[in-house]
């Protein structure tokens, strides 16, 4: 496998989305959504950012599986570490004990 | 040949991951304190200069944005443009860590650096009154908030954001290596693995940013109306 080399016109157009990416965050943050919808517009444009960064400024989208499957590793493990935390801290007060 | 750099490079990945843990660990650390702190938390986040962090995130994307052509110019073996690149990405990580000890700045005049850290300037930020004039050192608390939970919003702000410019230095440095050898002439289209890995680093510490920002300076201000 040789190595695949993203064209100029690709970066642009990624340095551009993100850009715009980062413009419609900021106007969102000013406009009340009303409960949690604040916070989920904006972790959805930083994972569409993030994810645009990762397939195409660092290529992942074109390289070997064995690159997927470690960055998928680190999704899992990070996905691991806040699910037992929070099932342990949404749980505590389940049980009056004392804390 | 080509095996070596695929192996350089899943090397850079393998270190990567371990980085997604280092700040994980403080991203959750960050939702745990959120979700029990709301109210403290959207006021700490509106003290931040929302336009310094906007220009900031636009500067980091701008610097991934010469790395990736930096490493493009590495690949079809174009000297002169590559070494462009280069200065260009530290010249703008540079702006970065200017605009961020601007701010780091103005913390410490509002007094905000969390705790004792600084002699004679320990937490203590005036408080914006009812009634009274709006003052942008001032803290503006919403309701259910209070001053030591406003506290606990500025130690995870200067661990996230002093981590991450960490790496934003260990970036530089990292670049200025890169110009060094380019300028030698280390690098052409058969073997430029230095250039392609330490590229991924800088993407990554984009990413990061890219998250801590709208965490940290986007999450109160829709109350403000």
């Amino acid at each position: 496998m040789s190595e695949h080399i993203v064209s100029v016109r690709i970066y642009i157009t990624i340095f551009l989305a993100l850009l715009l990416g980062t413009f419609l965050t900021v106007v969102a943050a000013f406009y009340d959504f009303r409960g949690p919808f604040n916070t989920i517009i904006a972790l959805t444009i930083a994972t569409v950012k993030a994810t645009l960064v990762v397939l195409y400024f660092m290529h992942v989208r074109y390289s070997s599986r064995l690159i997927w499957v470690i960055f998928a590793a680190a999704l899992f493990w990070m996905a691991i570490l806040f699910a037992l935390t929070f099932s342990d801290y949404w749980s505590r007060h389940w049980l009056s004990i004392g804390y | 040949m080509e095996q070596q750099r695929e192996a350089g490079t899943l090397g850079m990945w393998v270190f990567l991951v371990t980085e997604i843990m280092f700040f994980g660990g403080m991203f959750l650390a960050y939702t745990l304190y959120r979700s029990t702190y709301p109210a403290a938390f959207a006021s700490a986040s509106n003290h931040l200069d929302i336009t310094l962090g906007a220009v900031n995130t636009g500067v980091l994307i701008l610097s991934s944005f010469t790395m990736a052509m930096a490493v493009y110019f590495t690949q079809v073996g174009n000297r002169r443009p590559q070494i462009l690149c280069l200065v260009l990405t530290l010249i703008l990580g540079l702006t970065f860590l200017g605009i961020k000890a601007v701010e780091y700045h103005d913390k410490y005049t509002d007094r905000l650096i969390p705790g004792h850290l600084i002699p004679g300037a320990s937490f203590g930020p005036a408080i914006q009154e009812e009634g009274q004039p709006l003052d942008h050192h001032k803290l503006h608390l919403l309701q259910g908030a209070n001053v030591k939970q406003v506290e606990m919003f500025y130690w995870i702000y200067f661990a996230m954001t002093g981590m991450h410019a960490l790496h934003m230095v260990i970036g530089a440095g990292l670049l200025t290596f890169l110009i060094i050898f380019s300028l030698k002439g280390r690098f052409d289209p058969e073997y430029h693995s230095p250039v392609e890995v330490i590229g991924l680093y800088w993407h990554f510490v984009d990413i990061v940013w890219i998250f801590l920002f709208p965490l940290l300076y986007l999450l109160g201000r829709h109350f403000l109306h």
